[in-house]
């Protein structure tokens, strides 16, 4: 079999084995890349040269007998807003085209601790500014499993690369779904950890308060493999908790017998496509089968989620954004004026329409008259949300929803119409306002197309999220399916 | 009159940034070498509090006698500008239930020989921005040029109740602040734009203007006496005062305007979602209590024991901690500390002035300035040549000895020499010795004349014996 249909576990495995060398699974991810990226166009740019050095290394450190670590030889597609050393890391944005960052990223450094390689950046929205990967300054990455459609976003590279199978591994950033969205949209697996879990330290904020960088893989068992892998304390990242290091991997296959789940109501509700309500449904019957216990939730207070969460990631987002002024590094408008002109028109000139939009909207929320209406309000609604979450988790262990309320959609179908997009995110949103865990797995397909549900779990319960997917993973129907390119 | 302050001070004996690992010791170095992406604020860095920093803050507010709060939050405060690396600042602000470090508390200070209590409003930490250099001045320079080597530095920004009411009041609150703060051992004023102002003022039926851009403690009292004066004027004229801001320009010594109310900056305050709420235990702030060296007014009524000092003394030694510090030693080689006091107040200070810096920098050394005294003491030199040598050893840095022998300053003690002088003058001065002959008071004319002659060298106890003497073998003689 060609390695590059391998998982993340079995690559390493056969390379500790001595059953395949790092460097044969380089060279196949490499080829797979080249001959599918001209229509997926899920990465930014590809680590050609230093891939094969580093799996060379590996191959001469399994030769000696030397221990190798969990990830050795795999392929690992990084986020284009994940920082690394000395390699282009641009957030998909004019602005930053060129910024090469002095420093790897905690993550990336815990990657490479454990012998992974990191193939290439992928594609993101601009500055994580989407859900369809459209808003893009390299241009759109396609839907595998339908290329006139969006893979979602904002790590859209990152779930298309995983489900064309360029990549074992990936990671991308969830602030208010991004993880999840095209996890679904892509038919692969997609972990947003409890905040505070893994360290933003080299993560290029869009809004601090919410985000986290997580794994995204074909199966649940690789997802768990490499959060167990980035997960734990960094004294560089303030906001990072300090908990012992977890093996995600062990908690795997354990059965589901009177672990009670919740089913949200609300994010069933109105507005959801039908065959996702569907397919979520039986999603939770299949649960049930396999001894789970469901029954219905109800969180009222989520239908403030959507507008809370925007105000809050916007309003970050303005003061986040700031610093790209064309002074220190990054894209600067050719002509030379006085600094405040040379602000202005770098800004002007090198961010994109929706992220001008969020910058203008969250510099108004955060302005003096509107601060109390807006900014504190979205606060409050957080608090409730997250009180609001926490009763649930007094009645069940952990919540299922849909991942998205529609089917992936066309490219360009909603990208003029930013208040329609920004409904997408409804479903995913409330878990970064509370701060919780949640996975998002295959639950079925519609027309050819995957539709993916989400566990949400309480603070740093990963284990439990994961558990709920790998066991329905083991039962689906179309384990193993994947797209034909 | 009402004059309010913003003091920033930074923690200069930190020896790290406030929010990352690198050194603070970043005066006269390579611009731009004493950064990391932290400080820097590349894409994806993070800070981490330097927790040395928040004891230091919580020392300086039980010094200020302050309210220290048991928890205290970070916030952004939004604005572009160059010498900003992330344009915003994290800082401290009351703003959506976040509070500063410290609130309340008072300064009492001496203006003059009259006590004054100026009441603080709060204290906060927050990040130096880096510096701007200009190409002359700020309005004409074609180009400016930004060093990092500063932005993030610790700085504590200490905020007054507008209750001074004049420039003079400002300075000696000041100076009584840096002496407090130079005794907690957490800042030296002493360090270029370790200690930096921002004044706002407003005089009666005028609005308020904040002057900004203060680099050191003489120009705020400049910059408020300039400011007086120009609203003054305005108001002469019929002319409103309105509320705006002012940049001081320390080369041309005026103030000139950066923008009027309509345009006072929106701060955008929110909390800094990158820090964590900051607890400070009551444990935390007994412990740093119990480590508080001696401050000032302690120091002052030691000073009033110890050594007899009039009050007075005692609060404007101390109100320099180089100055108090300097005194102690003295008074321990020389056992007459109101005549040490007296000399350093008066001559010492004097010599300071002109020569334009600090005793901790001079080249006057606690052991010279006894020498100097027991020297005067012995009879081996006069008052006058006294303040002839200080003026030597604060310039060249030579021992007293050593200038009195270098120039032979000794007094003249020796008879025949004296009596040589006296001659000369009793000479040239004829009428003086008639006049003497007749009224004794006028004698005091020809003592004069021959300390002149000698220098100030002549003993004046011994000259007046000797013209005494010669005057009446004089009326003997006739
Ligand atoms: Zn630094």
């Amino acid at each position: 079999m060609e390695p590059y249909k391998l998982g993340a576990w079995e690559i390493s495995q056969k390379i500790r084995n001595r059953e395949l060398t790092a460097r044969e699974c380089i060279v196949s991810f490499l080829s797979r890349i080249d001959s599918l990226e001209p229509k997926v166009k899920a990465y930014v740019s590809v680590l050609r040269e230093a891939v094969l050095k580093k799996a060379e290394k590996i191959d001469k450190k399994v030769k000696r007998g030397e221990r190798v670590g969990m990830l050795a030889g795999v392929a690992v597609a990084v986020k284009d807003n994940i920082c690394t050393k000395g390699v282009k890391t641009t957030c998909a944005s004019k602005i930053l085209e060129n910024f090469v960052p002095p420093y790897d990223a905690t993550v990336v450094e815990r990657i490479e601790a454990e012998d992974g390689i990191v193939i290439g950046k992928t594609n993101m929205d601009e500055f994580a500014m989407g859900s369809s990967t459209e808003t893009s300054y390299f241009g759109p990455t396609r839907n595998p499993w339908d290329l006139s459609r969006v893979p979602g976003g904002s790590s859209g590279g990152s779930a298309a690369a995983v489900s064309a199978q360029e990549a074992p591994l990936a990671l991308g950033s969830d602030t208010g779904g991004s993880i999840r969205c095209p996890a679904s949209f892509c038919g692969v697996v997609g972990l947003k950890p409890t905040y505070g879990l893994v360290s933003r330290y080299g993560l290029i904020a869009y809004a601090n308060s919410l985000e986290q960088i997580g794994p995204l893989a074909r199966g649940t068992y690789d997802c768990a493999l490499l959060l167990s892998v980035i997960g734990g304390y960094d004294e560089r990242d303030s906001t990072s908790v300090n908990r012992a290091p977890r093996d995600y991997t062990r908690s795997l296959g354990k059965d589901l017998r009177g672990l009670k789940v919740g089913v949200l109501r609300e994010l069933i509700g109105l507005g959801t496509d039908e065959a996702v309500v569907k397919a979520v449904l039986e999603c939770a019957s299949k649960l049930e089968e396999m001894g789970a216990l469901c029954q219905e939730i109800s969180l009222p207070v989520l239908s403030y989620a959507l507008p809370a969460y925007y105000l809050i990631a916007m309003s970050e987002a303005s003061s986040n954004l700031a610093r790209y002024d064309g002074v220190r590094y990054g894209y600067r408008t050719e002509v030379d004026l006085d600094w405040n002109q040379v602000f202005s028109k770098s800004r002007r000139e090198g961010f994109g329409a929706e992220v001008k939009r969020r910058i203008i909207l969250g510099t108004y929320a955060l302005s003096a008259g509107y601060y109390d209406r807006f900014f504190l309000k979205s606060l409050k609604v957080a608090t409730l949300i997250k009180r609001s979450f926490e009763k649930a988790f007094q009645q069940v262990d952990v919540l299922l929803a849909p991942t998205m309320p529609l089917l992936p959609f066309r490219l360009g179908e909603k990208i003029d119409n930013p208040l329609a997009l920004y409904m997408c995110d409804v479903d995913t949103v409330p878990v970064n306002l509370a701060g919780l865990p949640a996975v998002s797995f295959p639950c079925g397909f519609h027309q050819g197309l995957p539709i993916g549900a989400q566990v949400i779990a309480p603070p740093f319960r990963e284990d439990l999220a994961l558990q709920v997917s790998f066991a329905y993973e083991q039962a689906a129907a179309f384990k193993g399916r994947t797209p034909t390119l | 009159m009402k004059i309010g302050l913003e003091i920033h001070c930074q923690l200069t004996s930190l020896k790290t940034k406030l929010f990352c690992g690198c050194s603070s010791d970043y005066r006269g170095k390579t611009p731009n070498t004493f950064v990391c992406p932290v400080c820097l604020g590349l894409p994806g860095s993070l800070p981490v509090l330097n927790e040395k920093a928040v004891e230091l803050a919580v020392m300086v507010a039980l010094a200020l006698n302050c309210e220290v709060a048991p928890q205290t939050f970070f916030v952004r405060k939004n604005y572009f500008y160059p010498d900003m690396p992330k344009n915003f600042q994290i800082s401290q602000y009351d703003v959506g239930g976040s509070i500063a470090i410290a609130s309340g508390g008072w300064v009492g200070f001496l203006v003059g020989k009259t006590r004054k209590t100026v009441r603080l409003r709060r204290i906060h930490l927050e990040e130096d921005p880096g510096k701007l250099f200009y190409h002359g001045t700020i309005d004409t320079s074609p180009y400016t040029l930004v060093d990092y080597n500063r932005a993030g530095i610790a700085l504590l920004e200490i905020v007054t109740e507008p209750e001074l009411e004049a420039p003079a009041e400002a300075r000696a609150f000041l100076q009584k602040l840096r002496s407090i703060l130079e005794h907690l051992g957490v800042s030296d004023g002493g360090l270029e734009g370790a200690m930096r102002c921002d004044a706002n003022i407003s005089i009666e039926g005028g609005g308020r203007v904040e002057v900004k851009n203060i680099s050191s403690f003489k120009d705020v009292e400049r910059a408020l006496t300039f400011e007086i004066v120009r609203q003054r004027d305005l108001l002469k004229k019929g002319v409103k005062i309105q509320t705006e801001t002012r940049h001081w320009d320390d080369v041309r010594r005026t103030t000139l305007s950066l923008r009027v109310k309509e345009e006072e900056q929106d701060y955008r305050y929110f909390l800094e979602p990158d820090l964590t709420p900051v607890r400070i235990s009551q444990e935390m702030v007994e412990l740093l209590r119990s480590r508080m060296p001696e401050l000032p007014d302690a120091r002052k009524e030691r000073f009033l024991k110890a050594y007899g000092l009039p009050e007075y003394d005692a609060e404007v030694l101390t109100s320099d901690r180089a100055m108090a510090d300097f005194f102690e030693e003295c008074a321990k080689l020389y056992d007459k500390p109101k005549a040490v006091a007296n000399w350093l107040m008066g001559d010492v200070l004097q010599c300071l002035h002109s020569l334009e810096v600090d005793i901790d920098q001079a080249k006057l050394a606690p052991q010279y300035l006894a020498e100097m005294l027991k020297l005067m003491d012995r009879g081996d030199i006069s008052i006058k040549i006294a303040k002839k040598v200080l003026w030597e050893v604060m310039k060249h840095g030579k021992s007293p000895s050593t200038v009195v022998r270098e120039k032979d300053w000794w007094r003249i003690t020796d008879l025949q020499t004296l009596e040589g002088y006296i001659a000369q003058v009793f000479k040239e001065y004829p009428k003086a010795v008639e006049d003497a002959l007749v009224d004794e008071k006028t004698i005091h004319y020809l003592i004069g004349k021959t300390m002149e002659a000698t220098g100030g060298k002549a003993d004046p106890e011994l000259t007046n014996a000797l013209i005494r003497k010669k005057l009446s073998q004089m009326k003997k003689g006739s």
